[in-house]
């Protein structure tokens, strides 16, 4: 066990509050010319004059942005620097980021306004706010200098760090002070014209990168507090199942063991982040925590949910086919009257099954109780809600909590506000034993016990009219969602179906919300996803039934709306897409809507006789409005491609007996770097007044794309995944 | 049981059941979090150390076995970040989430150093047992190669 934090901890996080109300906590990461990398980064005080909750600026020019968002990867680090420094107007080079103190933000007037970061929202719905914070210190900086100058701050110009007006001229730093005073009659507009920027819009590298290449990133995984010991924890297999009994007498004899500690979920309590049934055993190493919990005999008693199995579900789907949904959408007249009368009618039926998170870092938290406060390390996706949790776990004072905001690895949405219940695991442990604790679920607990992607089953039917266009289409969804509605509700269930571009006259969309056991909760692209895999096969079924290209018939479909006009027609000038391949190679293409942006992707595939898939090449169109970082939005584009294709190609989650079985690597399979294709990225961005996100819409068009590829390689439509498994030979 | 162990060329005294992994002697006995835990079961390749320049899943390597062998891990690949391959993967900046990293260096050193030159299906197939969830694969390849060019130069 090394000495590190509480000494250091206590140094620089109990810090009093300063003039302006500010106390700074949070971990640096230097700026782009900074050369010094912090071992223990969140133990670096930042200094400096603040000028908003936003910023600091140092003596020596730095300036200080405190980002209240996490960085799970997405680069939310550096485009929530360049939003602020776009307006504030300083040398990048002069900027260093360090996370937002979570305290200060909860107890003392949520002077951050949104801390989550999950929605692929941080660019899209924040940047109003953020690039205010900049532009008003900017203001204040001139204001004060005018003052000083006894000029009119209209007079002033502030640029690139530095004021001036005729001869004078004065670095930022020098009115700091003043500037953090004044209180301005009337806020700035921010530059909302691209034609403004000088800094957004250009490439720039993601600000944590070179700490990712030494091992020096710090994530809850690797806190080390002195005193510290290890949790590894069993909930039940059977989500919501109970704890009968443990034999904690067969372990606390063996090396290390020092407690077995019941975890008891409330009645009626089924949050994200709430306590489920089951038990940890507490060693000084993780190991031996992990084995003895391995070795106890522990007695569940599953309830009757144990009955439950991907086929009972699919039974349970199948049946709900024939039942009236609840509508979630209509449009024109009588659908389904005009589908019973048509001549021409294509129906076909889809499954996606559950998916994991499986996001690298496995599920984990570590918190530290003392009498002046409680420190939490938590992977969550926003680090104010863990204040409120510990603070209702431990029965504290909110103010007390601390969340030391670290690195995530890998989050997907799986590591939303509460990251699932290990956080009040870690908080409840820790109260038990009193010592600090550091609870880790090994990834078999971590996939059995995540709130999973939930399933669904979709029947679509249309009806084509004289020109072999859809003139009705109808589809009946039937998902699995833990109680129904909560979390994962109606609105993601429609997402993509709801928003389906394509004009057609009558519509009526329907679904089932089916009650289960299993949790769920939302996953990178929600529902997007899924419904993307069906939707746009589906397109593709009606355009070849109609005598149409798939390309040409989604342009003809969409007649009239910009942003995916803009899409469509970049794709048909980049992707080279075509019909006209021989036997076992394909082009697909597909076109889905996602958190506000419009993204399509062109796959080509081939295929061997023998039905070995090889994804060659995708091509993604993507319109998100306006783009900060393009780097950065390539990244992210990239990645979810890998990301999606996962899924599609290897994944679904097997439910046997209530429980989900395929629980690690070996049985829950992922993408690997031989698998992995070549992603080609271009922008077609409508800059019309409207942002979308970048983190989450390459992935739906994705799988759609790669198996209406598939069809025109093999003549085979792959209405379920994963794609594997299903037998893609030819003759 | 205690016993010694050569980590990044400095001796540890460590006193743990000989069968356990070495990833957690590292991680919780010596405090070298920079190798990962990602699976524990030798699938994801995110505990991937170097024993006596050969890549292992320290998950899955008894702590026992790795005495009287030199064990790198990444934060002995080198002292500042100046590694080809940390200098290539800041250049394509091929870290998201970053938590597989240290896993998919160590494992692309290990390749560079038998293989100072590789093809694309030379780099695949050393590097299938390492898993990106964040999907970094292309840049990884890329920076395979842009490494073995600046090792060159
Ligand atoms: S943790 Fe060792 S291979 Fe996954
Ligand atoms: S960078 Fe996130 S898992 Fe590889």
């Amino acid at each position: 066990m090394i000495d590190v934090n509480t000494k250091l901890t206590r140094r620089t996080l109990i810090r009093s509050m300063s003039a302006a109300g500010g106390m700074i906590i949070g971990f640096q990461v230097p700026g782009a010319l900074a050369a010094v990398i912090a071992p223990k980064p969140w133990t670096t005080p930042t200094d400096g004059v603040e000028i908003n909750a936003w910023l600091a600026i140092d003596a020596d020019g730095t300036v200080t942005i405190r980002v209240p968002h996490t960085e799970q990867g997405q680069g939310g680090l550096t485009s929530v620097a360049m939003l602020i420094a776009e307006e504030l107007d300083v040398p990048w080079d002069s900027i260093q980021t360090v996370f937002a103190d979570m305290n200060r933000h909860v107890n003392y007037g949520e002077e951050y306004i949104v801390t989550t970061t999950h929605g692929s929202q941080l660019v899209r719905l924040q940047h109003p706010h953020l690039m205010q914070a900049g532009a008003s210190a900017r203001e204040r900086l001139k204001e004060a200098a005018a003052r000083a100058w006894g000029l009119d701050r209209a007079q002033i110009t502030a640029r690139q760090g530095v004021l001036s007006a005729g001869s004078r001229s004065a670095p930022y730093a020098e009115f700091a002070a003043q500037a953090g005073q004044i209180t301005l009659a009337e806020e700035p507009a921010i530059k909302k014209n691209p034609d403004e920027w000088w800094l957004l819009g250009n490439s720039t590298p993601r600000i944590e990168v070179p700490l990712k290449v030494n091992g020096s990133a710090q994530y809850a995984i690797d806190t080390q507090v002195e005193g510290m010991v290890y949790a590894a924890v069993k909930s039940c297999p059977v989500p919501w199942g109970r704890l009968v009994s443990f034999d904690f007498d067969q372990v606390r004899d063996r090396p290390g063991v020092i407690a077995a500690v019941e975890l008891e979920a409330v009645p009626g309590k089924t949050a994200f982040s709430d306590l489920q049934n089951g038990v940890a055993v507490v060693a000084d190493t993780w190991y031996r925590a992990k084995t003895a919990l391995d070795l106890m005999p522990i007695e569940w008693d599953f309830g009757s949910d144990a009955e439950v199995s991907s086929a009972t579900q699919a039974d349970t789907a199948h049946r709900l086919w024939e039942e009236t949904g609840d509508v979630s959408n209509e449009v024109g007249g009588d659908t389904l009257g005009m589908i019973a009368d048509s001549d021409r009618v294509i129906t076909s039926e889809f499954h996606r099954p559950y998916e994991t998170h499986a996001r690298m870092e496995p599920i984990n938290a570590t918190v530290s109780i003392t009498d002046e406060r409680v420190d939490v390390w938590s992977p969550t996706q926003n680090q104010a809600t863990p204040v409120m949790l510990v603070a209702d776990q431990l029965g504290r004072d909110p103010r007390d909590v601390y969340v030391n905001t670290v690195f995530l690895g890998g989050a997907f949405g799986g590591n939303g506000g509460g990251n699932t219940a290990v956080t009040r695991q870690a908080a409840e442990i820790a109260r038990q034993v009193g010592r600090p604790v550091k609870v880790i679920w090994s990834r078999e607990e971590d996939i059995t016990n995540d709130k999973q992607r939930p399933p669904v089953h979709t029947r679509l039917s249309a009806a084509l009219g004289d020109n072999g266009l859809p003139n009705a289409f109808f589809s009946r969804a039937v998902w699995f969602t833990q109680n129904a509605a909560e979390r994962i509700g109606p609105a993601t269930a429609d997402v993509a179906i709801n928003t389906m571009p394509y004009q057609v006259p009558n519509r009526r969309h329907e679904r089932h919300n089916v009650a289960a056991h299993i949790p769920t909760a939302t996953h990178r692209g929600p529902g997007a996803n899924q419904n993307g895999f069906i939707i746009e096969q589906f397109a593709d079924e009606l355009a070849l039934a109609g005598d149409w290209d798939p390309l040409e018939w989604r342009i003809e479909m969409t007649k009239g709306l910009e942003p995916w006009q803009r899409v469509l027609l970049k794709l048909k000038e980049v992707a080279g897409f075509t019909t006209d391949l021989p036997r076992g190679q394909g082009m697909g293409v597909a076109v889905v809507e996602d958190h506000a942006a419009y993204c399509a992707a062109c796959a080509t595939v081939s295929v061997s006789r023998r039905g070995e898939l090889r994804v060659e090449k995708v091509v993604l169109v993507h319109n998100s409005g306006y783009i900060v970082n393009p780097s950065g939005a390539i990244d992210q584009l990239e990645g979810s491609v890998c990301y999606e294709l996962s899924h599609a190609l290897y994944g679904g989650l097997n439910i046997q007996q209530g429980r989900v079985v395929n629980t690690n690597f070996d049985s829950y399979n992922l993408m690997r770097m031989p698998q992995a294709p070549e992603v080609e990225v271009h922008f077609a961005l409508s800059q019309d007044g409207w942002w979308g996100g970048c983190g989450e819409p390459g992935g739906p068009p994705t799988p759609p794309a790669v198996a209406n590829a598939i069809y025109f390689a093999t003549g085979k439509r792959v209405r379920s995944t994963p794609i594997m498994r299903h037998d893609l030979s030819w003759s | 049981m205690a016993f010694k162990l050569t980590i990044n060329g400095t001796d540890h005294e460590v006193d743990v059941e000989p069968e356990t992994p070495l990833l957690w002697v590292l991680r919780d006995t010596v405090g070298l979090t920079g190798t990962k835990f990602g699976c524990g079961i030798a699938q994801c390749g995110a505990c991937t150390v170097h024993l006596d320049g050969q890549p292992v899943r320290s998950c899955s390597t008894a702590a026992a076995s790795a005495v009287g062998r030199e064990i790198t891990t990444i934060e002995g690949l080198s002292p500042d970040s100046s590694h080809p391959l940390q200098r290539a993967w800041v250049e394509h900046t091929v870290p998201q989430c970053g938590y597989c990293q240290s896993g998919q260096i160590m494992s692309a050193a290990a390749l560079l150093s038998r293989n100072p030159n590789p093809s694309d299906s030379e780099i695949d197939a050393a590097m299938a047992g390492n898993l990106c969830r964040c999907g970094t694969y292309s840049r990884i390849r890329a920076a395979i190669h842009r490494a073995a060019e600046i090792a060159e130069s």
